[in-house]
């Protein structure tokens, strides 16, 4: 099994670690031939309009577009849910739109309203350690995402953390913790598919 | 919001630096400038009043920008928004904290306030600090520091301190990790770093934060150079607006930061990019026009 980790931008080391942990292959992918020897994908935390735009300008865009709509198991935390989301409540900017929620970017306020707390998530046995950096909200889901955590906001619960099928978005940084479960769930379905 | 929530922890400060990694901050004046940065690729913007090569031109003393003109430029862009405050100057801090901006960098390029450096632990914002040696990044991480940056002479577009500042980084972490754990507290004092910190770098082998490369990049040749080096990502001041075409000077040290190891990408996207921001060597500069050496 390989899994790839975007490397356009962002912290894709730290995820490479979390699947070293896991005793998983992790390659750096920058390129369409990189993408195509991969059985699963990470698009990191970074910057989305950064990613996005490195993406379009080197010709990968399709090219993820197609491995992920054809079933290759993908996980996006932070900016990598937003470049896999379907839309955005702000300005439009480069998106795959292989998950079908609407995001809202940098809904929790500036640096300063960063935070970290114990989350909820469907199916783990015990809180996740969550670190929410300028995060995202998502603020619609289409009819197949699963939704598998949320918090608390002004105008009531919003999901962070979901699923549709073979995708998996989160609005935090599981690979800055030491907690592997979110990863496992990914290397999970790559070794289902 | 939940009920155990914690913000401005090490872990949340330290992180935003880290998904900066890999990517360039572009020094900015105004809101067009934070437009064109955005959509080159920038991953963050710093708010100036002036750039580098126009307070080494002008002269007198510098300090943080008006609060008018940051404001201005975190309403222009969805990316994070740096602003520098003067070494010491604590309520400088205080008032880029209110304003909002997403990383303060106290820094050598404005004229320093204090022999003392902000106590950075007492904000709930992130700093990022300038750092010539091992030692010197270590007592700013000490202070609080959650991002290093070299500090490279600033407004010249000349790469040559930044490189020399890396290098005796790289030279000097691995010199600790051939240390017996008995040596560590004479190379702290030595390094004139806390002993905790010298003794976590001599365990792990890196600095404990993101560690950028700042201070006369003006090419994509020299974006890949600091990233072959070691550095996490790129700091570019002068280098963009003071060039010929900033747009396509942009675009290409962004491509340049993340193909680095590449050099065909490299010459792909260094050519036609017009005229380079007009250097300095740093040897005609006298000691005193010397920005590195500010708040050691």
């Amino acid at each position: 099994m390989r899994i790839g980790v975007l490397a356009l931008q962002g912290d894709f080391r730290e995820h490479l670690a979390v699947l070293e942990r896991l005793g998983v292959g992790g390659i750096e992918v920058r390129t369409p031939a990189e993408l195509a020897t991969v059985d699963g994908l990470v698009v990191p935390g970074g910057e989305s309009t950064t990613i996005g735009r490195l993406a379009t300008t080197w010709g990968l865009a399709a090219p993820l577009r197609e491995r992920i709509t054809a079933g290759m198991p993908t996980l996006g935390t932070c900016a990598g849910l937003i470049y896999l989301a379907a839309g955005t409540t702000g300005p439009d900017q480069p998106q795959l739109g292989v998950l079908d929620v609407v995001v809202a970017r940098n809904a929790f306020g500036r640096q300063v309203d960063s935070f970290e707390t114990e989350l909820e998530v469907a199916g783990f046995d015990r809180p996740f350690h969550a670190v929410f950096i300028r995060a995202p909200l998502i603020e619609k889901v289409g009819a197949d995402v699963e939704v598998l955590a949320t918090v608390e906001r002004p105008e009531g619960r919003r999901p962070v953390f979901v699923r549709q099928g073979h995708v998996l978005g989160a609005s935090f940084h599981p690979e800055l913790t030491d907690d592997d479960r979110i990863h496992r769930l990914l290397v999970d379905a790559v070794e289902g598919s | 919001m939940e009920s155990n929530v914690e913000q401005g922890t090490d872990r949340v400060k330290r992180g935003l630096a880290e998904m900066l990694k890999g990517g360039v901050i572009m020094d900015v004046v105004n809101a067009d400038q934070a437009r064109i940065a955005e959509e080159a690729g920038a991953v963050a913007v710093m708010a100036l009043e002036r750039v580098p090569a126009d307070i080494r031109a002008h002269g007198g003393v510098a300090r943080m920008a008006d609060p008018a003109k940051v404001e201005e430029i975190i309403a222009a862009v969805s990316i994070p928004v740096m602003a520098k405050a003067r070494i010491g100057h604590f309520v400088e801090a205080q008032i880029l904290e209110a304003l909002g901006v997403d990383y303060i960098d106290e820094s050598e390029v404005l004229t320093p306030v204090d022999e003392h450096h902000i106590d950075k632990r007492a904000f709930t914002v992130p700093f990022v600090c300038g750092a010539k040696d091992l030692g010197e990044a270590l007592r700013r991480i000490g202070e609080g520091a959650a991002m290093i940056r070299t500090k490279g002479e600033p407004g010249t577009g000349n790469v040559v301190e930044a490189v020399r500042h890396m290098r005796l980084m790289k030279r000097q972490i691995a010199w600790l990790g051939t240390l017996d754990a008995d040596e560590l507290m004479a190379a702290a004092k030595e390094l004139r770093a806390p002993y905790e910190l010298v003794a976590e770098v001599a365990e792990t082998g890196r600095l404990p934060v993101v560690n950028f490369a700042a201070g006369g990049i003006a090419t994509p040749a020299d974006a890949a150079l600091m990233m072959q080096l070691g550095c996490d990502g790129i700091f570019v001041g002068s280098g963009i607006f003071k060039s010929g075409d900033p747009v396509e000077r942009a675009r290409a040290i962004v491509e340049a930061t993340t193909f680095y190891r590449d050099p065909a990408k490299l010459a792909k996207v260094s050519r036609n990019l017009g005229e380079p921001m007009v250097g300095i060597d740093i040897d005609t500069l006298e000691a005193s026009e010397r920005m590195q050496d500010r708040g050691l």
